[in-house]
């Protein structure tokens, strides 16, 4: 048992810290809107090799660990990078081809089935993804295609897009849809998995990043003469984010580690009775609902204390309020996610529901 | 990160375990919950026997570290109430931290042996949260000291043999300069304890210091430094000793029952029992951080005041949902028939009220990581 980081996740986190501190300011986050992409600083992110960090070896990859992997997610996040490696890494794992691992294409993963008309529907990174890895059917397939190069027009400014799975009503010909199937639909729950894990670890550093410019922010405020860092009704409301973002933090951890052990074939427990819970799907579940609520709260009391600048487009906290938001949503309701806990936890359920 | 627990861990967990099933038996809770004292001697005294209390104490245990989050996360989700070896393991830290070598050498084997407890004196009729301000005086005689004052929940005070008592021994300095920390034997003449019942069952006390003369020898730590050895003692209280886990128990029976009753099919119950049980996880996370803290020597004075806020708030919320969600059933007590969860229910809600104020209450913590942890200036 040791809850600190290892010397691995510290020196990975320094060089990913340092890279999106310098290349990924602000600025690059606010510029990038709409669309919520920029290439140039994709480019760069390539020079470190993050593209192919979560692929094995044998395919050209660095082979990260799940453990690893986070830490480069919640200094994203810490910087709302414009760039989908979260994505990326996911779907690299699935489908790893050259162009892929080195990052010259990028890939992304469809968070849900593709619908009737083989459409997978406001795919995460998909307006500017080549290849989209998703189910269709009972397949896992992965689809080459041209991205769209735009998003609709959404609250955390992502790019968001719909994607054909394939040809026919998706209303693209075959030659405009390059399929292959890698494997049978349920291949697709691990990689979601490690899209909630990562994803929760974004919004980590979301939060972390919304505390730190909220406390800066009362620090200076002067409202009847004195800063509003001085007032308790401001004080506690802010206490609470450091608690959050800590448990939020070792969750995410204790995902990741339960999904390095998953993939290294080990099984995890659920012993709710005893609070042992070391299987890794319960673990990711929990890990993107508390993540989500610590960023969204996060984001709201650092907005909040503001007062009407922080709902002005010119202050920062703003971007960060509405990724909270969209990154974690893109998924679906949390409470759905809570739902699918709680059947790992207790079991599915043996009766329709009532409704009392 | 590395959550697993080294083979010496868990082999104490287990042991842990195979104690509170035999000793802390269905009897010995109903017992506990009769009384009001939620300690039981044969308890403490099969833990101590094998050697457990001694490893886990903070600061002195030659174990893993994080033996002393196992010792409690164990009582915690076992239901047996354990306030008398929480207090006293607390004392033995303290003691070991910053007491003389005769009280080292008297008090802190007595405790591991699991046969002494002690109580906690701090709050006073007019003192609360603001400690600093206590009026029990202690005055220098010749060699001894004279005590007169009394002191508010005191837990135990009936039970045990010592008191970790607060006085104030210089009226002339600014409040947190003039206080010193007594460790004194419950039986010194001039002590006198009433009970004070509450609304979740445990029994507290009021006690009164009436001309109590003892010795310089009982005084812990340096006089006019009782505002340190107070801080050593809530380091080790919040976060650390237990209390941040009682969303287990809670969960456990609240389900067993709900299957049977059909109410565990209904998704709304799923969805609240599952976000409990999230809580339930990170609260366990944050207990382990803090303790791992402690038994390593240092004070995780803003590390237990974060995991205190957060866990007995979650425990809040979740015996309120608990309640809810089994309706009328979940106002009976213990043994009336077809009480929820044959009366934990009722029993949980009635008390998680106290454990966000005893320890320090939610708003004492939350000034706490606002000065230390956000650098905000004191709001008061």
């Amino acid at each position: 048992m040791d809850l600190s980081l290892s010397d691995d996740q510290r020196a990975i986190r320094d060089v990913f810290a340092d890279f999106f501190t310098k290349e990924s300011p602000v600025s690059i986050a606010r510029a990038a809107e709409p669309l919520g992409f920029d290439d140039v600083l994709w480019t760069r992110l390539l020079e470190t090799g993050a593209a192919g960090m979560a692929v094995p070896e044998d395919h050209g990859g660095a082979a990260a660990t799940l453990s690893e992997l986070i830490v480069v997610a919640e200094e994203l996040g810490r910087a709302i990078a414009p760039v989908p490696l979260i994505e990326h890494l996911v779907a690299s794992r699935l489908h790893p081809e050259p162009d892929i691992v080195a990052g010259q294409g990028i890939a992304t993963v469809a968070l849900r089935p593709a619908d009737a008309d083989g459409v997978w529907r406001l795919v995460p990174g998909g307006a500017v993804a080549d290849v989209v890895v998703g189910v269709d059917g009972n397949d896992l397939i992965a689809v080459r295609s041209d991205p769209p190069g735009r998003a609709p027009r959404n609250h955390a400014c992502a790019p968001l897009a719909d994607r054909p799975a394939r040809a026919g009503r998706s209303g693209r010909s075959s030659a405009e849809v390059e399929r292959t199937v890698i494997g049978p639909a349920s291949a697709l729950a691990p990689a979601l998995d490690e899209w909630r894990t990562l994803t929760a670890a974004a919004l980590v550093g979301i939060a972390d990043a919304a505390l730190a410019i909220g406390v800066d922010y009362v620090k200076v405020r002067k409202q009847f003469g004195v800063p509003i860092a001085s007032f308790q009704a401001v004080q506690h409301a802010m206490a609470d984010l450091p608690i959050l973002i800590e448990g939020a933090r070792l969750l995410t951890h204790k995902a990741a580690w339960a999904g390095d052990r998953a993939r290294a074939g080990l099984r995890g427990t659920i012993d709710i009775d005893d609070n042992e819970i070391d299987d890794y799907p319960t673990l990711a579940g929990m890990a993107i609902v508390f993540a989500g609520q610590a960023a969204a709260h996060a984001t709201d009391r650092s907005l909040h204390f503001h007062g009407g600048y922080g709902y002005a487009q010119e202050y920062d906290i703003q971007l960060y309020y509405r990724r909270a938001r969209g990154w974690a949503l893109v998924l679906g309701d949390p409470s759905t996610e809570c739902l699918g806990v709680a059947e790992r936890l207790f079991g599915p359920a043996t009766a329709p529901a009532t409704g009392r | 990160m590395e959550f697993t627990l080294s083979e010496q861990a868990e082999q104490f967990r287990s042991e842990i375990k195979r104690i509170l099933r035999e000793v802390g038996t269905a009897e010995v809770i109903d017992r506990q919950h009769q009384t009001g004292t939620f300690n039981s001697l044969e308890v403490n005294r099969a833990l101590a026997a094998s050697g457990l209390l001694e490893r886990a104490c903070p600061g002195l245990g030659r174990g893993d570290p994080i033996e002393l989050w196992i010792l409690f996360n164990e009582l915690d989700k076992s239901g047996v109430g354990y306030d008398g070896i929480s207090v006293a393991l607390l004392a033995a830290g303290v003691i070991n931290h910053v007491g003389s070598d005769l009280q080292k050498q008297t008090v802190i084997p007595s405790i591991l042996s699991g046969e002494t407890l002690v109580s906690l004196g701090y709050s006073e009729p007019d003192h609360g949260s603001d400690v600093a301000s206590i009026t029990t005086r202690a005055v220098r005689d010749g060699d001894e000291w004279v005590i007169d004052g009394a002191k508010m929940w005191t837990s135990l005070a009936h039970e045990a043999q010592w008191i970790l008592l607060l006085t104030r021994t210089d009226p002339d300095v600014p409040k947190h300069k003039g206080l010193t920390m007594f460790l004194l034997p419950m039986d010194t003449p001039g002590i006198s304890i009433e009970p004070v019942r509450t609304m979740g069952s445990e029994r507290t006390n009021a006690t009164f210091y009436d001309n109590v003369r003892v010795g310089s020898e009982c005084v812990l730590g340096e006089v006019n430094g009782g505002w340190r050895t107070m801080g050593v003692a809530l380091a080790f209280e919040r976060g650390v000793m237990g209390g941040t886990a009682s969303g287990v128990s809670l969960v456990r029976h609240f389900h067993h029952w709900a299957r049977g009753t059909g109410l565990l099919d209904e998704p709304i119950v799923r969805e609240r029992l599952a976000r409990i049980a999230i809580d339930n996880v990170v609260a366990s996370l944050l207990t382990q951080k803090a303790a791992w803290i402690a038994a390593s020597g240092g004070l995780p004075g803003l590390e237990g005041s974060m995991v205190k806020v957060f866990a007995t708030e979650a425990y809040q919320k979740a015996a309120a949902w608990c309640q809810q969600m089994a309706g009328p059933a979940g106002l009976l007590h213990f043994h009336e028939p077809g009480a929820a969860a044959e009366g934990y229910v009722d029993y949980d809600a009635r008390h998680a009220p106290v454990t966000t104020i005893y320890g320090g209450t939610s708003e004492v913590n939350r000034n706490n990581i606002a000065e230390r942890h956000l650098g905000f200036p004191k709001a008061r």
